[in-house]
């Protein structure tokens, strides 16, 4: 089986692929980006805490048009697992006002996104409704 | 005696739309000279140029002095996405409040038109093999992968944010707020498009980011606008006419986003625009009832739904409410947009912060036509650039 990279550095590919936060330790903001300092109190001592991979819909769109190379249309979503607000697509769903709604469940599922000349296939992650 | 205020004495803005003959400098020269016709004042009494231009090269504003006239005064080229016009006003007006100067200018300027798509942030990568890169590791653009950093996606979840929190959105409400900015621009000559659409040709049109269709979302295109700011002590020396059609700048802000939990993964556009409007009103001793118009912004129309609320013309949470009573209309209790805002009149991004300024002091000057608020006395204009940063200003009418 040929070698996967995470498509972004806080996925966390192992057996149960999940996302991890740095956690500001004085105040418990959590940010998903290499950080110089915590923008909420400053501070500058940091945990990686995983996310959990359950949440809610906060918002979304479905976006039409973007970028060239970009498969349209596609749901972009805020989801709050867990008190953790995080960005990313829906998958598993069907792109419309009607299968897409505020406040539904969904949990972290994976997608491969296309494999490289050295054989590495970039797995990227999304959120999948809960049956 | 004269006090500490600072007046608004010309201001001007150029048609906003397709200008293919003419280049940045063209538009922004045109403004310039215009306000400074209209404030009866030159170049040789202003004591500072604050300018603003995203597109173009740097040195927008010594370029602009080139063409219109260099008196070795201090220029400030200034950039905060779609604030930039505002800051550019809150850069003169602190100078003359500073009493550095008596005369202060402002400029902006964009060519936008046939620029397509507007986005945020990281760019992708051009590599045989798969490389983390940058400050989340990414291997290739983000964008569309991993959410959407693209303007009308972005602005589209803030809309349907606020309607999961509040509840009474829906895709036909985010539209009819789009119908009556088109409707208000048929009496706009100044803006991109004066055309009229019905309900049914806006929820039908391209959709761009659901819930914002083509003619929801903010039109690209070329315009500048200029504004030449005075100090009291200096108006109070000006003949009569100069001072009538003078507008008070009662409140200049300027405000950044303060950290909210999740504000670095959607942008929180609420906390700013409220903290901005609150000082304002401070400042200016008003309250958002004694309004009598308001251009605000709408880059897309999700996002002139949460400006309601954030700009406290209504009640938390009281937004769907405010726009179906028609309180938003141009005969309601608080018009919004009478200009078409951007959507219709358009956004060519740096001069959209000063362009929303005349608009409120055409209708304080009694001279705004066939679309004149009767007997405006009181209005704010607001721009938000994404990142973010909010200017808001309130001007009153000369008194009699």
């Amino acid at each position: 089986m040929s070698h996967a990279v995470p498509f972004v550095d806080y996925l966390v590919l192992d057996d149960h692929p999940h996302l991890t936060a740095h956690e500001c330790r004085s105040c418990g903001a959590r940010f998903f980006d290499r950080r110089n300092a915590c923008a909420s109190c400053f501070g500058t001592e940091f945990s990686t805490v995983d996310v959990p991979s359950e949440g809610e819909v906060v918002a979304f769109t479905i976006v039409s048009l973007a970028a060239p190379g970009i498969p349209v249309p596609f749901v972009a979503a805020t989801v709050d697992c867990g008190g953790t607000k995080v960005s990313g697509n829906l998958a598993e769903v069907p792109p419309d006002p009607e299968h897409v709604t505020l406040g539904m469940k969904v949990r972290l599922v994976t997608v491969p996104i296309g494999t490289d000349a050295a054989g590495t296939e970039a797995v990227a992650f999304a959120f999948a409704p809960v049956a | 005696m004269a006090s500490d205020d600072v007046w608004i004495l010309g201001i001007a803005m150029t048609k906003f739309g397709k200008h293919p003959d003419k280049d940045t400098l063209d538009l922004a020269a045109e403004a310039t000279m215009a306000a400074l016709r209209d404030g009866g004042v030159t170049m040789a009494e202003m004591g500072v140029l604050a300018a603003g231009n995203l597109m173009g090269p740097m040195g927008f504003g010594q370029a602009l002095q080139k063409q219109v006239g260099q008196t070795g005064i201090p220029v400030y080229n200034v950039a905060n996405a779609c604030a930039t016009g505002a800051t550019a006003l809150r850069v003169a007006y602190m100078t003359i409040k500073a009493g550095e100067a008596d005369y202060g200018l402002a400029v902006g300027a964009e060519k936008l038109a046939g620029a397509g798509l507007l986005a945020e942030g990281t760019s992708g990568q051009a590599n045989d093999t798969w490389t983390p890169s940058g400050r989340f590791g990414a291997v290739a653009s983000v964008d569309g992968r991993i959410g959407t950093e693209t303007m009308p996606g972005v602005f589209a979840q803030i809309g349907m944010e606020y309607g999961h929190r509040y509840g009474g959105t829906s895709f036909e409400l985010f539209a009819r707020i789009s119908e009556k900015n088109h409707a208000h621009s048929t009496l706009n000559p100044k803006a991109s498009y004066q055309k009229r659409f019905t309900l049914d040709e806006i929820m039908n049109d391209i959709m761009i980011a659901y819930p914002n269709t083509r003619p929801m979302c903010s039109a690209n295109c070329d315009g500048a606008a200029a504004a030449v700011l005075v100090s009291d002590a200096a108006l109070k020396t000006l003949d009569p006419d100069q001072r009538r059609r003078a507008v008070k700048v009662s409140a200049s802000v300027l405000t950044s986003d303060p950290y909210q939990d999740g504000c670095q993964v959607l942008p929180d556009i609420n906390t700013l625009t409220r903290n901005a409007g609150a000082k304002a009103y401070e400042l200016a001793g008003v309250s958002p009832a004694d309004l009598d118009l308001v251009e605000l912004h709408d880059c897309f129309a999700t996002a002139e739904l949460v400006h309601y609320d954030n700009l406290a013309l209504c009640e938390p949470g009281g937004a769907v409410d405010f726009f179906e009573s028609g309180a938003s209309w141009r005969d309601g209790s608080t018009p919004v947009n009478v200009s078409g805002g951007l959507e219709s009149k358009g956004h060519p991004i740096s001069a959209t912060g000063i362009a929303n300024v005349w608009e409120v002091a055409t209708h304080l000057r009694g001279e705004a036509g066939d679309r004149q608020i009767a007997d405006a006395k009181v209005g704010l204009a607001h721009v938000i650039g994404l990142g973010s940063a909010c200017g808001v200003h309130i001007l009153e009418k000369a008194a009699a």
